[in-house]
């Protein structure tokens, strides 16, 4: 089967039921993409998957054959998205660990909400975990993205 | 004195003796050991350094590398101890790097990063290791022009011969200036804080570019050419080993290439690993396919009856029953049968794990003789410590690259799955091996925080003021891990929170009671402070409504008047390992904190029906905080409105990450009060995943939460912790709001739906 990842081309033939997480971290060797649950309960695994946000460890390789799919290496040149910068001025980011995935799903949402209300940002943040506890700065930060994101 | 106060040594990991045995120091008679006694970083294993040579490396070209030799985790600790050491050599930030030092504390001095320690021990040292830098790039510059030193000075990375305005770059003079002798630290002249360019202002994370592209490197992300991964099966019951193990369906899943038994520690088991039976393959995928077709017969050995709810009820009787004396002031027990009044109150606080988002990930190359590893450690040299004691090979044989932390919250301090890895790879003849943890081995296989019951009795006099307090204390030890069980809570935790507790109240009296461990207990961001500040913060404000009075004025009263208090007059032997004189209870510094809070969240304001206001304060890892908390409880729905937390720690050397970590603790105290709970049936863990073990989501964290920081300023007074103050207060505060709301007083966490009820 092919996919697509980050713009390029990748085949794989193994087993079918490999969570794509799995596959992009140890056989792509994209590890931005974090492990923190392996139930979809956390989202640090949070990548697109033709532009939506999507748990990557629910998602069986054979679920997305032929399909393209971004991870945080693929969001943008330089890490100059609106939210990257949102991110980085906010000073959201304590371990990181979980921000991979908290900056794929911001992604997700501005791209299809470009003006988010609080109540927005919970409802599409809220299956994402920050054990650090950085949720106000992340609020801040997405608001700050929208406006950059609106300007 | 009880046995247990003659145990001083409160260092985590100097409780380990060789052979993972345990070796408490015990005080030699107090007229021998008063010259001895040492406090803070002197105390700690390795010391501390402050030679430059260490710590800086000037590239020609002017680029500055600093080694950072603690654990960063994101309490911002690679971005904060450059700051200090680029500050005193007048270095440009943008010209410095940061280099993460390889676990050696021969070379660096102390590299275990917990307690709240880092900053708090190293300001000083890592100041002065970049003035003496600074010496001698000046020294260098001098010389290379043949005037002298006093009349050159660096500045912003280059030094300037003042009379003539030559100038001469960083990069230009590293060659001469490391071939200088390290001037004598007596010798060396720190800066005025009135020229610090980068202490005590708001720096940005040198690694927030790397976190907001992926591009950070943790545990899990170490790879090596032809590695293997591994997942464990691990006993499901601390100190249960296997009894069998048909491994045919798991050597059939493709990409499993090993199979290995590794062996079952005898107990307590300190850092080793659990034993179990590991599966390497591949990937992680086939790895964690190839454990799911293991078929094990578990023998569960000693603990599998461990029962949370029979355990809570043991918990409670023993707090009912006189215990062992920790602290004792006046005569409680007749001034509580003489008070006009006498109330009582019993809390519960369940085990919680630390649950880092990156759950414990090592991996390791061992060879005959030498093993090399890549972890997310908190702890790099006990991790190499346990290595080489184990593959028998010189300590000096073993290196330990210390990678970014996703997390470690006292989980990362025992280095078990760092050993799982070097075993595996040996096993694996020399393959390197990443062992990756799953988040249900994480929950189930944790070094859990203790579960407690804390039983407090007060007596008020006619007018309401408390003139007897009781506090007995009933949880098991984290000293439980490293040898006979002690029972009872040891020194160090008692010296969180259950005797230093700063109250004027003449009949004062805390005792422990017996407690026996069942499972692996271990620190969590806080340790028993949590425990201790809930039942404490959360009984004054019982106290003040049985006195009908404003909790928050009787919170004040009860501290009473400003003076500082020596840690050794409140039965506090352990002081947080710190000088009793240099760190004495500040009363005036506890009381700021409080007002700061209150002011903040604007206590006293009417609230409508429904609203409540709730405040508590604490006083851990030698800083003051308080917290306010604003809830708000609908049909047994509670929304935290707002948040407003004080903290005074000293120096604020980058007041942008104190403000983060303040901004976290409140998070993690929610969540622990709210939802946290591992429990405990036939010797196995309940919870699993984050379904079952569920954390505060942002749609629960408070709508604001305000950061006040208090004092400051003093850049000579002793450094507090951050890391782990911001914590114990919240859970207290968040219960006094809700029974400002509700009417209802929550003594048993967490609080889960008894607010439905």
């Amino acid at each position: 089967m092919q996919l697509i990842i980050n713009g390029k081309k990748h085949a794989y033939d193994g087993d079918p039921d490999m969570p794509l997480l799995w596959y992009v971290r140890d056989l792509a060797g994209l590890t931005g993409t974090k492990f923190g649950c392996g139930a979809g309960l956390c989202g640090a695994c949070t990548v697109h998957v033709d532009g939506a946000a999507m748990r990557s460890c629910q998602l069986p390789m054979s679920a997305v054959e032929g399909q393209s799919v971004t991870t945080i290496e693929g969001l943008s040149e330089g890490g100059d998205h609106a939210v990257q910068r949102a991110w980085r001025e906010h000073a959201v980011a304590q371990c990181g660990y979980c921000q991979s995935g908290q900056i794929m799903q911001a992604a997700a949402l501005l791209a299809e909400t470009p003006k988010p209300t609080d109540a927005d940002i919970d409802a599409a943040m809220a299956g994402n975990i920050c054990r650090c506890g950085t949720y106000a700065r992340i609020r801040a930060a997405i608001k700050a993205a929208t406006s950059a994101v609106n300007a | 004195m009880s046995a247990a106060d003659d145990i001083v040594n409160i260092s985590r990991r100097s409780l380990l003796g060789a052979g993972g045995a345990l070796v408490l120091a015990v005080t030699l008679p107090r007229s021998a050991s008063a010259e001895t006694q040492k406090y803070g970083a002197d105390a700690q294993s390795g010391g501390w350094r402050d030679d430059p040579t260490l710590f800086v490396a000037i590239a020609e070209d002017g680029t500055i590398t600093i080694t950072c030799h603690r654990a960063e985790m994101g309490q911002g600790i690679r971005t904060s101890l450059a700051m200090v050491i680029a500050d005193e050599l007048e270095a440009d930030w943008s010209r410095v790097r940061v280099e993460q030092a390889v676990g050696d504390e021969a070379r660096y001095g102390n590299q275990n990063t917990d307690g709240s320690r880092s900053m708090r021990h190293l300001f000083l040292p890592l100041r002065r290791c970049g003035a003496a830098a600074r010496t001698m790039l000046e020294a260098a510059a001098a010389k290379r022009w043949s005037v002298p030193v006093a009349e050159v000075a660096a500045q912003l990375h280059e030094v300037i011969h003042r009379p003539s305005g030559r100038k001469l770059g960083y990069g230009a003079l590293a060659k001469d200036a490391a071939a200088l002798a390290v001037p004598d630290r007596g010798t060396v002249t720190l800066k005025t804080p009135s020229a610090f360019r980068y202490i005590g202002r708001n720096m940005a994370s040198v690694d927030g570019l790397a976190m907001t592209t992926g591009r950070a490197d943790y545990g899990i992300d170490a790879r090596l050419p032809d590695m293997l991964y591994a997942v464990i099966a691990r006993p499901p019951v601390y100190g249960g080993k296997v009894k069998s193990a048909d491994k045919t369906a798991a050597l059939k899943v493709p990409g499993v290439v090993q199979i290995v038994d590794l062996p079952a520690p005898t107990l307590p088991s300190a850092f080793q690993p659990l034993g179990g039976v590991a599966v390497l393959a591949t990937n992680t995928w086939a790895a964690i396919k190839g454990r799911d077709a293991l078929t094990i017969a578990w023998d569960d050995g000693p603990n599998a009856a461990y029962d949370s709810d029979v355990y809570r009820a043991e918990l409670e009787r023993a707090a009912r029953a006189p215990g062992q004396v920790s602290r004792s002031d006046g005569d409680a027990e007749a001034a509580l049968g003489k008070a006009a009044k006498r109330i009582a109150a019993e809390y519960y606080l369940p085990h919680l794990a630390q649950a880092p988002m990156e759950p414990p990930m090592a991996l390791a190359r061992t060879g005959a003789d030498r093993c090399e590893a890549w972890a997310c450690t908190q702890d790099p040299q006990a991790a190499r410590d346990l290595i080489a004691e184990a593959l028998k090979i010189p300590v000096a044989d073993v290196t330990i690259h210390q990678t970014l932390l996703g997390g470690g919250f006292g989980r990362k301090s025992k280095p078990d799955y760092v050993l799982e890895a070097a075993l595996l790879s040996r096993a694996a003849g020399g393959k390197p091996v990443k062992v990756v943890w799953t988040r249900e081995d994480d929950l189930h296989h944790s070094y859990f925080h203790t579960v407690s019951v804390e039983r407090l009795e007060g007596g008020l006099d006619t007018s309401g003021r408390t003139v007897a307090w009781r506090h007995r204390s009933a949880a098991p030890s984290i000293g439980s891990i490293f040898g006979p069980d002690p029972k009872h809570q040891l020194p160090f935790e008692q010296g969180m929170g259950l005797r230093n507790v700063p109250f004027a109240v003449p009949n004062f009296r805390a005792e422990t009671c017996a407690a026996t461990a069942h499972t692996r207990i271990g620190w969590f961001r806080s340790v028993s402070n949590i425990p201790h500040c809930f039942a404490v913060q959360s009984f004054v404000a019982e106290l003040a409504a049985a006195a009908g009075r404003d909790p928050k004025d009787y919170l004040l009263a009860l501290i009473g008047p400003d003076r500082t208090i020596d840690p050794r007059a409140m039965a506090d032997t352990t002081n947080q390992g710190e000088d009793p004189a240099r760190y004495p209870l500040d009363t005036a510094r506890l009381k700021a904190v409080i007002n700061a809070a209150a002011k903040g969240i604007g206590w006293g304001r009417s609230l409508p029906a429904g609203r409540g206001l709730g405040i508590a304060a604490h006083y851990s890892f030698v800083s003051y905080t308080a917290c306010a908390i604003e809830v708000s409880v609908k049909d047994g729905e509670l929304i935290v409105e707002r948040a407003d937390i004080a903290v005074d720690c000293g120096p604020q050397v980058n007041p942008e990450r104190i403000r983060s970590q303040m901004e976290g603790s409140v998070v993690m105290g929610l969540s622990l009060a709210t939802l946290g709970e591992i429990s405990f049936k036939g010797g196995r863990v309940q919870q699993d995943n984050f379904d079952s073990y569920a954390l505060t989501r942002i749609d629960a964290a408070p709508k604001l939460t305000e950061v006040h920081l208090v004092g400051g300023g003093d850049w000579n007074a002793p450094p507090g912790g951050i890391g782990e103050p911001g914590v114990p207060p919240v859970a207290p505060a968040l219960c006094n709001a809700i029974h400002a709301a509700t009417g209802k007083r929550i003594r048993a966490l967490p609080i889960g739906e008894q607010l439905k009820i």
